[in-house]
């Protein structure tokens, strides 16, 4: 075990990142035109790096395994993104942000980090739009923000439930602009294989056209992790049905260390499962928490009964519901942060009072009815409407929920037959977002040098739990504001290097480790389908690695992974062959990662012995159920560094300092 | 979540081997579909079988499953999409179809969309027309002036917002008889007229990406509506009058 250097800059925190760019190395821009960057994954983190270095003039290659970049994964975020712009006037700061960021990751993020992420916020909205991104916009025109858990100020950006559409097409707009320039060279339906590493540095990749099976070598000075997380090792989750750790897990087995594998984010408001058939879940946007109300019966039988469908959920009185959350944490009451909702809801769902009937009764409601009257009673007061019947204020209040959440009121209907305006949402969590990923360090570099990772695929700001509608800013800052001047500093001393030559033995091996692998998969002539071991995975992660932890189920986790593991490679069938177009191999090839990765992640898990944010060990509850952090022995980093196989990880730790925040118990009661 | 009764299907589904074979229907009996299955699924579980049996999957584009990313495509029974309104193939559900129906399950046809495998088309061409003027060109430096610092008057900020909220599925094209882009390309020059950031480069825009499509091989817009009946993101029509307006001031004033 190592002790890992972050190269945080010296200096008090709110100066850091400005003394940081006053004293880098910079690339002139003659010499830029002679350095290739390649840029893997294409959402709000890879976009907009790829566009930026375009446009500062190094040669861009970017690669994405859908069919335009415009497609990745970040275009389904819908609630919004933060920015400390205090245009509210309700006390927003860089340091609030901060701090709520600090204190919502349950203080297991690095504080410089996450400084700098709020430094850069408020540059992240004035340049979307001044792309064209259309943010909604209060009558007097100007931006109107919304709420989100964990935090007691409104500083959330949005385009309705749309968000992140919006802001990956302004990205992909920018993108579009360096395509048409020859700055950017776009690789759509490609995949990266492996990384190549010469003289230890990143130097290129292996990549396969997904089209032709061609397998491909590229070289650059510099290779760009933005491949996102890895939540769909549990098969079941709000990711895409594509999202895969490949990228990242690739560069993990070419040394590049994994941090926190074991941070998941359960997110509290999902479309409950419906079948053994299903694909995917859905998210219903943490937004829907300003004006929802999440509540179970309060008896037993009352729940009984609305799973077996004789009774209603508007037909139970006001007193005989549960609204947990305002009950459990009244101050912050709906807007808990995601993991604190996720526990309770699985809290009173284990406790009997579930309201789905799926095999495990997991549901709980999500409800609108009085945000309708209170919407309605407003309008018909701002409407000057006398004498106003119990109908009208319900429809006047009813248009004011649509206005704000239409789509997702849609989808929902279009996905459960059931009509959220008239009666309450059912929700449950699922499996969202994974803090964890590649470590880098505050340069956003990995260990391995020329490596960097960007946005979800590394692990830096959200510590043990990432609060809502901070995703999309850390990708955006990641990619326009941060590695452009970082990864400007490295390239500095490569621009007497020249282009990089593919014809070296490194990635010789690294092209034929690849074709053999394919090959194995192709030829392997077993009997099940890779998504038959696929869900087995998820199953396991799900029931053992899941919202609730145990030393016990963990150690069987990492069994039944590495058991299953074995099977998958002597059983599974990948029809067709390696030089077409083939769906079914392009699978294995990810489920073969997570099937490594998983084994990784529950022994994170298992090494974490307390609790905190995402990660909730059973052994490590106080009194009343809640996170019992051990800062004492856990206030670190966990960065595993492969050495042959997962079960043989080496833990290397960077402890987190603490010197601007008080280390406190996270209280949202 | 209803329990309803599973549904028993036949699919005449199109399968193509590659851009070069000749393609043709195939039929595949399916049945036990839950009605709460999405039809995306339905196909999961056919591929699944399919497998099972050493016969080769059907290719189809899809990722997110929620209707946004605009990967899924299909022309089933006739329609881009399917049957339901404003929603994409993704999200649609097996619930809305009989038990005992043929389905047709086609890709979606353009002269501009070649298709790649079975399903699978390929729409690269939406791509280039956006390199041909889908942008604001204003570098990602964060050194603009402040957010608020033009109002927007909420209207045109709303209006700005339905336009870009297409996906950029191709579900217009397929639906047009003349394989026409225009309601795309009208979405994004809309998006961008409507707002003052996207002013000064109004004229190049709407002029280089209608001759882009044009280029593309798309048709000329047919009139007849066909797109917004079958976009899933409900974009209205209204879009190609303003992108006809603009594009003729534009080839005036130039």
């Amino acid at each position: 075990m190592s002790q890992l250097d972050s190269k945080i800059p010296e200096g008090p925190l709110k100066d850091k990142w400005t003394n940081y760019k006053n004293n880098i190395n910079l690339v002139n821009p003659a010499n830029k035109r002679n350095i290739d960057v390649i840029v893997i994954g294409t959402g709000l983190a890879g976009g907009s790096a790829a566009a930026t270095l375009a446009e500062l003039g190094y040669n861009v290659k970017a690669f994405c395994y859908q069919d335009s970049p415009r497609r990745a994964h970040s275009i389904a975020a819908q609630g919004g993104i933060n920015a400390a712009k205090n245009y509210q006037g309700d006390g927003d700061s860089t340091h609030r942000l901060f701090y709520d960021t600090i204190k919502g990751g349950d203080y297991r993020s690095r504080e410089a980090n996450v400084y700098r992420l709020a430094e850069v916020s408020t540059n992240i909205i004035d340049q979307c739009v001044a792309q064209g991104v259309p943010f909604a916009r209060d009558y007097g025109g100007l931006l109107d923000n919304r709420s989100f858990g964990g935090v007691l100020v409104s500083r959330t950006f949005y385009a309705k439930g749309q968000t992140g559409q919006q802001l990956l097409l302004g990205a992909y707009s920018a993108m579009n602009r360096q395509i048409a320039k020859g700055k950017i060279q776009m690789y759509n339906r490609h995949e990266m294989l492996d990384v190549v590493i010469v003289g230890g540095k990143a130097r290129g990749i292996i990549a396969r056209d997904l089209v032709t099976g061609e397998i491909e070598r590229h070289s650059a000075h510099a290779v760009v992790i933005g491949s996102g997380g890895y939540g769909n090792v549990f098969f079941l989750s709000t990711n895409a049905m594509g999202s895969n750790v490949t990228a990242a897990w690739k560069a993990h087995k070419k040394g590049a260390h994994f941090a926190n594998p074991c941070y998941t984010q359960i997110h509290p408001t999902c479309i409950p499962v419906h079948g053994t058939q299903q694909s995917k879940l859905t998210l219903m946007s943490e937004s829907l928490r300003n004006d929802g109300r999440i509540w179970v019966p309060k008896k037993l039988e009352d729940a009984d009964a609305v799973r077996k469908g004789t009774l209603k959920a508007i037909d139970i009185k006001e007193e005989d519901r549960d609204y947990y959350l305002e009950r459990r944490y009244p101050s912050f009451g709906n807007l808990v942060p995601r993991d604190v909702a996720s526990r309770a809801a699985k809290e009173r769902c284990d406790a009997g009072y579930g309201v789905v009937a799926n095999d495990t009764n997991e549901g709980v409601f999500l409800d609108f009815a009085s945000a309708i009257q209170r919407y309605g009673k407003e309008e018909v007061l701002v409407k000057g409407i006398s004498n106003a019947s119990k109908e009208e204020v319900t429809s006047l209040g009813a248009k004011v929920i649509e206005n704000k959440y239409g789509n997702l009121f849609d989808m929902y209907k279009q996905i459960t037959d059931d009509n959220p305006y008239k009666t309450p949402m059912r929700i449950y969590p699922a499996v969202h977002y994974t803090m964890g990923g590649l470590w880098v360090d505050y340069n956003l570099m990995t260990n391995v040098e020329g490596m960097y990772a960007i946005g979800e695929a590394n692990f830096s700001d959200h510590g043990a739990n990432r609060l809502g509608a901070s995703a999309l800013m850390q990708g955006l800052a990641d990619g326009y504001f941060v590695l452009p001047y970082t990864i400007g500093d490295y390239l500095a001393n490569d621009i007497r290097t020249g282009k990089i030559s593919t014809d070296s033995p490194e990635f010789a091996i690294a092209e034929k480790k690849a074709k053999d692998e394919i090959a194995h998969l192709i030829n392997n002539n077993g009997t099940k389908t890779v998504d038959y071991f696929h869900k087995r995975l998820g199953l396991i992660m799900w029931n053992k690695v899941g919202m609730a932890r145990t030393t016990e189920g963990l150690n069987e986790a990492i069994s039944e992974i590495a058991t299953l593991r074995d099977e998958f490679y002597k059983d599974v069938r990948v029809p067709g062959g390696a030089d077409e177009l083939n769906q079914e191999l392009e699978k294995a090839g990810r489920v073969a990662d997570f099937l490594e990765l998983g084994e990784l992640f529950a022994r994170d898990a298992l090494e974490r012995e307390e609790s905190c944010g995402g990660h909730f060990r059973e052994e490590y509850k106080t009194e009343d159920g809640e996170a019992l952090r051990r800062d004492d022995e856990f206030t670190h980093v966990s960065a595993w560094e492969y050495t042959g196989k997962p079960s043989d990880a080496v833990l290397h730790k960077e402890n987190l300092e603490f010197e601007n925040v008080e280390l406190k118990t996270r209280s949202y009661k | 979540m209803s329990a309803a009764k599973t549904l028993n299907l036949t699919l005449k589904i199109w399968r193509q081997k590659n851009g070069n074979a000749k393609g043709s229907l195939e039929t595949y009996p399916l049945n036990d579909i839950s009605p709460d299955s999405s039809f995306l699924e339905m196909l999961d579980i056919l591929n699944g079988g399919l497998i099972e049996k050493g016969e080769s999957p059907v290719t189809f584009d899809h990722d997110c499953r929620e209707g946004i990313c605009g990967s899924c495509s299909l022309y089933i029974n006739g329609e881009p999409h399917g049957p339901a309104k404003l929603v994409t193939t993704c999200q649609l559900h097996m619930r809305s179809f009989q038990d005992g129906e043929t389905i047709y399950i086609e890709p979606f046809r353009a002269k501009a969309f070649p298709v790649i495998k079975d399903l699978m088309v390929d729409r690269s061409a939406f791509d280039r027309i956006q390199h041909a003027g889908g942008y604001i060109s204003v570098n990602t430096s964060g050194n603009t002036q402040d957010a608020n610092s033009i109002p927007i008057n909420k209207e045109n900020a709303d209006e700005a917002f339905y336009s870009a909220a297409c996906i950029g599925c191709g579900a217009c094209v397929a639906a047009c008889k003349n394989a026409s882009a225009s309601l795309f390309v009208a979405a994004k020059v809309s998006q961008y007229a409507l707002l003052p950031q996207g002013q000064v480069e109004a004229k190049d825009r709407v002029l280089n990406m209608v001759k882009q499509a044009e280029k593309e091989g798309f048709g000329p817009c047919s009139n007849t509506g066909a797109c917004e009946v079958e976009c899933p993101k409900g974009i209205s029509i209204e879009n190609i009058a303003r992108m006809n307006r603009e594009f003729l001031s534009a080839a005036i004033s130039k």
